[in-house]
């Protein structure tokens, strides 16, 4: 296939969604788009993803959704303020009915420190997505124990770990690390040895935990 | 049943009065407490025997494991995985290696794949055999801890002449396998499984139409495929509610699509269900086992693997069915010798959330049972 850009196609199959279906399909244009650089083969770089959900997102949100493919996954780059929405979407239209896990992972050189990222799955389409969103420290979530009750604890892990909010969540305390213990152990500036050296002492009666 | 979307935390402040003027009932059970499975605290809100709500609080044995990860390169983090879900190593180990191999873009050659579903799936036996003895035990039926430990000792040391350990074995590596089988490796896999078939019967006749058995698992702790769904449950609870999902199927890895097998489910996801599922669990893990072993190939146990481990920048989820559910890895790579960031999806965690759903209304007894049947590892909760 001689074009550039992937046929809508290609990822039209609903029941058998599997990564291995999806790779044949970039490589046959790599070497097409440079005949010029043989010697090195270049690092493995997103491409995008295309598919008639993605179309039918994107004809609502425009430029607000990155979809992008990588190793066969799909995954999702969404503006922080179409989250709520998206993930609606997703759930109730799109019938992802599983949420597989909610995670996040901190970029502290960024303005935008946090990843947040929602791994979801589809039973009626076997599809796995990743819905990813860039958010500031300080910044709070909307909880989405509404569309999927196993959000609860993700969340509260999430806060535990990086001190990430999520609004309306009812329970949202730390559920790993004793609750009083100050700092979150996930964050880059938080060394691998530190702790809350006052907690230890107070609660635990030993000078220190190491 | 409560909706699960709609549990509201629990009240632990205020009892209600209750009938005769008698208050309702706030109790702590565990965290030091035989029955569940390691230090899980449960607060119950009790109206005398009955489950009113409950409360988990978890994190006994929380060792950062994430955090550790992001400090060890690729092939150190590796052993730490096995201590998470403990009493099956040996799958942790495979969706690591499988994650990383993904983030590398490698694939383990075919002898080491054919190898890995037999270590994992001897390993998928012995956590249903454990899971069986402790939750018959809890439940007062103590005759099968007896035999399955009994016959899961043949596993382990199984694994032991592999690799050297028993628990936490470190069986795999990233891109294969760090060892050859020993000799008679083919030969002794064979024999245990012509000595485990008949073992399997033995357990059911311990219990299947045992009326105290029946008694005290059927109709407890039920929950509805939608439930199941809406809370993540993954694993034999999941199929035990009807739902015929597992990934080994949905989302075939290693190379589990060249074997034949079936998933069993359940219809009325209640504790007695849950049991049978597992119980026809191991007769088709035995099933793939088989077929590995017969159809073992011959040739390189390693693919090319770099002597640094430096994925290129980027990230991955890979998931496998663990004998607990799905576990997951994701890992973000920076392109440096370190895991930028490593999330360990712990199929245990997600489940346990269930708890409070499936126990509400049941009585104090019934939550040992249902703790049971959830079949949860605490290392793997708190990590």
């Amino acid at each position: 296939m001689p074009e550039e850009t992937k046929p809508p196609s290609q990822s039209s199959p609903p029941g058998e969604v599997k990564p291995a279906t999806e790779k044949p399909a970039a490589t046959p244009a790599t070497p097409a788009a440079k005949p010029a650089a043989p010697a090195k083969p270049a690092a493995p770089a997103p491409t995008p993803w295309d598919s008639p959900m993605i179309a039918k997102l994107k004809r609502s949100y425009g430029s607000g959704i990155e979809p992008l493919t990588y190793l066969g996954q799909h995954y999702m780059i969404v503006d922080r303020s179409l989250i709520p929405e998206i993930l609606q979407v997703l759930r109730n239209e799109e019938q992802f009915d599983y949420c597989v896990d909610i995670t996040a992972v901190h970029y502290p050189q960024r303005e935008k420190q946090f990843d947040v990222i929602w791994v979801l799955y589809s039973f009626p389409r076997n599809e796995r997505i990743r819905v990813k969103t860039l958010t500031k420290d300080g910044e709070s979530l909307p909880s989405s124990i509404p569309l999927w009750a196993a959000a609860n604890w993700l969340e509260r892990e999430v806060y535990d770990m990086f001190g990430i909010k999520f609004d309306g969540h009812p329970d949202l305390k730390r559920i790993l690390l004793p609750e009083g213990w100050k700092g979150y152990p996930l964050r880059k500036d938080y060394g691998i040895l530190q702790q809350d050296n006052e907690w230890v002492q107070i609660n635990l009666g030993i000078e220190s935990g190491q | 049943m409560p909706d699960p979307t709609s549990l509201s935390p629990l009240d632990l402040d205020t009892p209600d009065k209750t009938f005769l003027d008698a208050n309702e009932l706030i109790i702590n059970m565990g965290p030091q407490h035989p029955a569940t499975h390691g230090v899980l605290r449960v607060i119950l809100r009790l109206d005398g025997e009955k489950v009113l709500g409950l409360e988990c609080v978890i994190g006994y044995l929380h060792r950062g494991v994430e955090k550790i990860g992001e400090n060890r390169t690729y092939a150190m983090f590796n052993p730490y995985v096995d201590r998470m879900d403990y009493v099956a190593a040996v799958s942790n180990g495979l969706g690591y290696c499988e994650a990383v191999e993904k983030l590398l873009a490698i694939e383990a050659p075919p002898r080491a794949q054919h190898v890995r579903v037999i270590l994992t799936e001897l390993n998928r036996l012995t956590s249903h055999q454990l899971w069986l003895g402790t939750h018959a035990l809890d439940i007062g039926a103590i005759t099968p801890l007896f035999y399955t430990f009994r016959d899961r000792e043949e596993i382990l040391k199984i694994f032991e002449k592999y690799c050297g350990a028993r628990l936490t074995t470190h069986a795999f590596r990233i891109g294969g396998l760090q060892y050859e089988t020993y000799s008679g490796f083919e030969r002794e896999v064979k024999n245990f499984l012509a000595f485990f078939r008949p073992k399997i019967d033995e357990y059911e006749e311990l219990l299947t139409t045992n009326r105290i058995w029946l008694e005290r698992t059927r109709g407890i702790g039920k929950i509805s495929a939608e439930d199941c769904i809406a809370l993540g449950v993954t694993g034999p609870v999941l199929r035990a509610s009807g739902v015929k999902w597992d990934l080994r199927k949905a989302q075939p890895y290693a190379n589990y699509k060249n074997f034949d097998f079936e998933i069993p489910i359940g219809e009325n996801g209640d504790t007695y269900d849950r049991y049978i599922v597992r119980m026809a669990e191991m007769r088709q893990s035995v099933r793939i086992i088989e077929q590995a072993v017969d159809a073992l190939p011959e040739g390189p146990i390693m693919a090319k693997v770099p002597k640094v481990i430096k994925p290129p920048v980027g990230e991955v989820y890979h998931s496998i069915e663990a004998p607990k559910g799905e576990l997951g890895y994701f890992i973000v790579s920076d392109g440096s010798t370190q895991p930028y960031r490593v999330r360990v999806r712990p199929p245990s965690f997600v489940n346990l959330q269930a708890l409070d759903t499936m126990c509400r209304g049941q009585l104090v007894a019934d939550v040992i049972a249902v703790i049971g049947t959830l079949d949860i590892v605490l290392g793997e909760v708190d990590r």
